[in-house]
């Protein structure tokens, strides 16, 4: 364990110590708030999108600016928000709990987040480019992101290329540091979920950016030098571009929610003061998540004109993945039974983590059914179901984790209160703005569109409104971490009672260099989540 | 400030109007044709066993957090493996996706299986606009966003409250109407061949429980038999472009007697275009049709005044100027980059707008004759 003795060569001052760190932690708060920004900014777009459509008639926009946004919204969160904050949380967390000092790689760990604000900046320069930033979605289905597209698309193209590079860079630290800088004494079996999580998401990530990058790779052809990938008049097939992106999107969205059911099954089980259920049967359930993301992609094309064949296959595929997910809700749902619960900011989160990913899952399901699905396909009710598994699925793990240790972060405690008061504000507006969103799509209001017929101008308004009032709620978010920082009161290293995790034996705030000596056998059974 | 209280008071006057208008549509469609029933059937049906495992597994949930807290002194029990329990609900779930799996595969194969259809009809997706063509009957015809609504969008100037006037006026079928209708037979199936000529387009009614790709160079089919009369109303469902929330579809289902005259009424309208592309026109008759054409298909981006917006200005291009239209020709018929091709319009239309592009605004370009455009092409 760390000592002060240690610490003689701890961070450097000043600025550079940020451009300069190879240090785990330091380069875990860079991704958090380079995220935190980032899905302000996503935000932000939000915001314009829904105030357009707050009325009927175009009052704010041209509906190519109004393109511009959804898309940028779209590719600032994934790429610039819940990847990076989870890789943040990764970073801090994951070499406190395998007991290892840092990262396995961490000039490369310095690199991969370092590439993030120049890929960010290159992304966001589009908008003030001629013909405006990328407008085809966040999906840049071919060829209206080839023939149709504007020339910005090649520096989109570039910034995708920086992101995918970061990304498996990111994994490849993950893996290392999981399978070479564990204590010895732990075996994988003892690992906490979160790293079990992280391991099978870096596997996702390291198999799925490659493709991604050789998607952007043919569009750029296309594009520049003459060749016919998407272009059927040259040969090529525009819905074989689907296929590649989805091959890469699938797994992209279990990249985005397998570390969110690592952080959940940590959280449960300290407020429920009682040993996770089924600490394997959730390792096998999240490896199983992550095989089968990878042979149903093509349930985002049943309208592409597939044979009946790969229709029936792909949807029997898809429903396939409700079996593992409802393992993994049964079992948090078996956490806390007989449990001995208190309801602290952290387990709010989780709480509601589970009771609305849950209803995205049950959406899930419903849009698996391909008959069903030509129905819902490319419209709210999609939107919908993907916001409720991405903001109260992947974003509300994100909100829970940070509760949760950023007492061990900053070796502060937040204020209790204002962060309840959060939590209710955040829980009714995002139900107002997205759970209307599921009547619309069912009514027959397609997404992506600016503008919409009357009959859709009632959910729309309070829709809008939600999106308002839950967007206000992260300048309270702000304030409450910034005030953590700065005011908070001194946190006990272990400040939830029973929470358990190597972590959690570290001094509060957490020694810059984590584990210099390994945790014993003794240490790491105690702290294990099936003791 | 003052800009806010307009809003405001424009929000509170939308709300309260709106009471009238409210319907607060809920729930998918039903449709008109045994294949969108039985989607509807299926889609309830899933609905319900989420539903009901929904209330099992939030209800033990919520029982847990309401009984099972330490402030009401609950002790924590220690059970935390149960191998017997974790099969039990991975088996059941998988009974339920079998028992699910069945009605759905059975539709999944009765939409994509036809034997045999009555008539065909071609439907091209171009930006933003599409094109349906009766190979048999010999039809071919355009369908845009209707005026009424072009013309309550672009009141964006004129303030809240003739905005939301024009809207009224516009009615239920703001952003749902077209100059010209699909029309089909009721109790007939009809075969839809689905393409594209420039970027993906999805062609989408939801009473026909139709939504089909619409894929450049390739044809997709689909199909539907409807069995009530009436017009049904539908729009694009993928991105498109600029315009993608602008093309919407408009089908009228008649009963086959009227169809019969409507297949008359517009052969004999196809006989007077072909001869009509065949003669020589004044400039005030290509003028006078073609403004028309303009304020349809070029003044989205264009403007009306041909002052640019989206695509460049008209007004003074050199495009449209001078004695040799071979240019302009050209990329109004093929298009370039950003702008669409137009060779689906007819000969006499193209002339007729390509003309008024040169002679309007203040321009003084040559006149352009349908057999020019034939010679173009």
């Amino acid at each position: 364990m760390s000592t002060a003795a240690h610490d003689h060569h701890g961070p450097e001052k000043g600025l550079l110590r940020w451009i300069k760190t190879t240090n785990h932690k330091d380069i875990g708060s860079l991704y958090m708030w380079f995220a935190f920004a980032m899905l302000l900014l996503g935000g932000a777009f939000a915001m314009g999108i829904r105030a357009e459509l707050l009325q009927p008639g175009l009052q704010l926009m041209d509906p190519h600016f109004f393109n511009q946004l959804t898309t940028m919204h779209g590719l600032i969160m994934v790429f610039g928000a819940i990847m990076p904050a989870f890789v943040g949380l990764g970073n801090w967390l994951i070499p406190m709990m395998v007991g290892a000092p840092d990262m396995a790689l961490p000039r490369m760990n310095n690199w991969s987040f370092w590439i993030l604000p120049f890929a960010g900046t290159i992304l966001l320069s589009t908008f003030f480019m001629d013909g405006g930033a990328p407008a085809f979605g966040w999906t840049f289905y071919a060829p209206l992101s080839t023939t149709f597209a504007p020339d910005s698309t090649d520096f989109f193209i570039f910034a995708v290329h920086l992101l995918g590079f970061s990304s498996i860079m990111g994994a490849i630290n993950i893996i290392a540091t999981v399978l070479n800088m564990r204590a010895p004494e732990m075996r994988l079996m003892d690992m906490p979920l979160f790293v079990w999580t992280w391991l099978i998401t870096s596997f996702l990530l390291i198999g799925a950016m490659p493709v991604l990058a050789g998607a952007v790779t043919m569009m750029l052809t296309d594009r520049n030098f003459g060749t016919a990938f998407f272009d059927a008049a040259g040969g090529g097939d525009p819905v074989m571009f689907q296929h590649i992106f989805w091959f890469f999107g699938h797994p992209e969205v279990y990249i985005m929610i397998l570390p969110a059911f690592g952080v959940i099954s940590h959280i449960i089980p300290t407020f429920a003061r009682k040993p996770l259920f089924g600490y394997s049967s959730m390792v096998y359930a999240t490896a199983s998540i992550a095989f089968l993301s990878y042979i149903v992609w093509a349930h985002h094309m049943f309208l592409t004109g597939m044979p009946v064949a790969g229709e029936l296959y792909f949807m029997y595929a898809t429903m396939l993945i409700a079996v593992p997910t409802g393992v993994k809700v049964f079992n948090w749902v078996a956490t806390m039974w007989k449990g001995s619960m208190t309801f602290e900011t952290p387990m709010l989160w989780a709480l509601s983590f589970v009771f609305l990913f849950t209803i995205g899952g049950f959406s899930g399901l419903m849009l698996g059914i391909a008959p069903a699905d030509i129905q819902y396909h490319d419209t709210y009710f999609v939107v919908a179901h993907f916001h409720y598994v991405l903001v109260t699925g992947a974003l509300w793990s994100i909100i829970a984790a940070t509760f949760y240790w950023l007492p061990k972060w900053t070796g502060k405690m937040y204020n209790e209160k204002l962060a309840k008061i959060h939590f209710w504000w955040a829980m009714i507006t995002v139900n107002v703005l997205f759970f209307p969103q599921h009547f619309l799509g069912l009514a027959g209001m397609p997404r992506r569109i600016p503008d919409y017929s009357l009959q859709f101008a009632d959910f729309n308004w309070i829709s809008s409104i939600g999106a308002f009032g839950f967007g206000l709620s992260f300048i309270l978010l702000t304030y409450i971490v910034v005030d953590c920082i700065r005011n908070g009161e001194p946190a006990d290293p272990r400040p939830w009672y029973s929470a358990k995790g190597l972590e959690w034996t570290l001094g509060s705030p957490a020694e810059y260099h984590s584990f210099n000596t390994p945790p014993s056998r003794a240490v790491i059974l105690e702290e294990s989540q099936h003791s | 400030m003052k800009r806010l209280l307009t809003l405001t008071s424009a929000l509170i006057a939308l709300v309260s109007s709106k009471a009238a208008l409210a319907e607060y549509e809920l729930n998918m469609t039903q449709g008109i044709t045994e294949v969108s029933k039985d989607i509807y059937d299926l889609h309830m049906m899933v609905f319900w066993v989420c539903v009901v495992i929904g209330i099992v597994v939030f209800g033990a949930m919520f029982y847990s957090i309401i009984v099972h807290r330490k402030s009401k002194g609950h002790k924590s029990a220690h059970f935390h493996e149960s191998t017997l329990v974790e099969f039990i609900w991975t088996g059941i779930p998988i009974l339920i996706l079998v028992a699910m799996a069945i009605p759905a595969s059975k539709v999944l194969i009765d939409i994509e299986v036809l034997e045999k259809a009555d008539m065909t009809v071609k439907v091209t997706g171009h930006q933003w606009k599409w094109q349906y063509d009766y190979p048999k009957e010999g039809i071919s015809f355009i369908s845009n966003l209707s005026q009424s609504s072009k013309d309550a969008i672009d009141d964006r100037e004129k303030g809240s409250a003739a905005k939301r006037e024009a809207l009224d006026s516009a009615n239920d079928d703001y952003l749902l109407s077209v100059d010209n209708h699909l029309v089909l037979p009721v109790d007939t199936t009809v075969r839809f061949l689905i393409t594209s000529s420039d970027v993906i387009h999805n062609w989408w009614v939801p009473a026909l429980a139709v939504k089909q790709d619409a894929n450049p160079g390739f044809i997709n089919d689909s199909w539907a038999r409807a069995t009530e009369i009436g017009t049904y109303r539908g729009q694009c469902a993928e991105l498109c472009g600029k315009d993608h929330g602008f093309m919407p579809i408009v089908v009228d289902i008649v009963s086959k007697a009227d169809y019969a005259v409507w297949v008359a009424e517009q052969q004999a309208m196809a006989t007077a275009a072909a001869a009509a592309a065949s003669k020589e026109w004044s400039e005030e008759d290509l003028m006078a049709q073609g403004e028309e054409v303009y304020n349809t298909n070029c003044a989205g981006c264009h403007q009306t005044d041909g002052t640019g917006g989206y695509g460049p200005a008209i007004k003074g291009s050199a495009l449209a100027l001078g004695d040799d239209a071979s240019e302009h020709l050209d990329i109004v018929i093929n298009g370039k980059n950003g702008m669409p091709a137009f060779k689906m319009l007819g000969d006499a239309d193209l002339a007729a707008v390509i003309t008024y592009e040169r002679r309007a605004f203040g321009n003084d370009g040559s006149v352009v004759q349908p057999s020019d455009v034939t010679s173009a092409r």
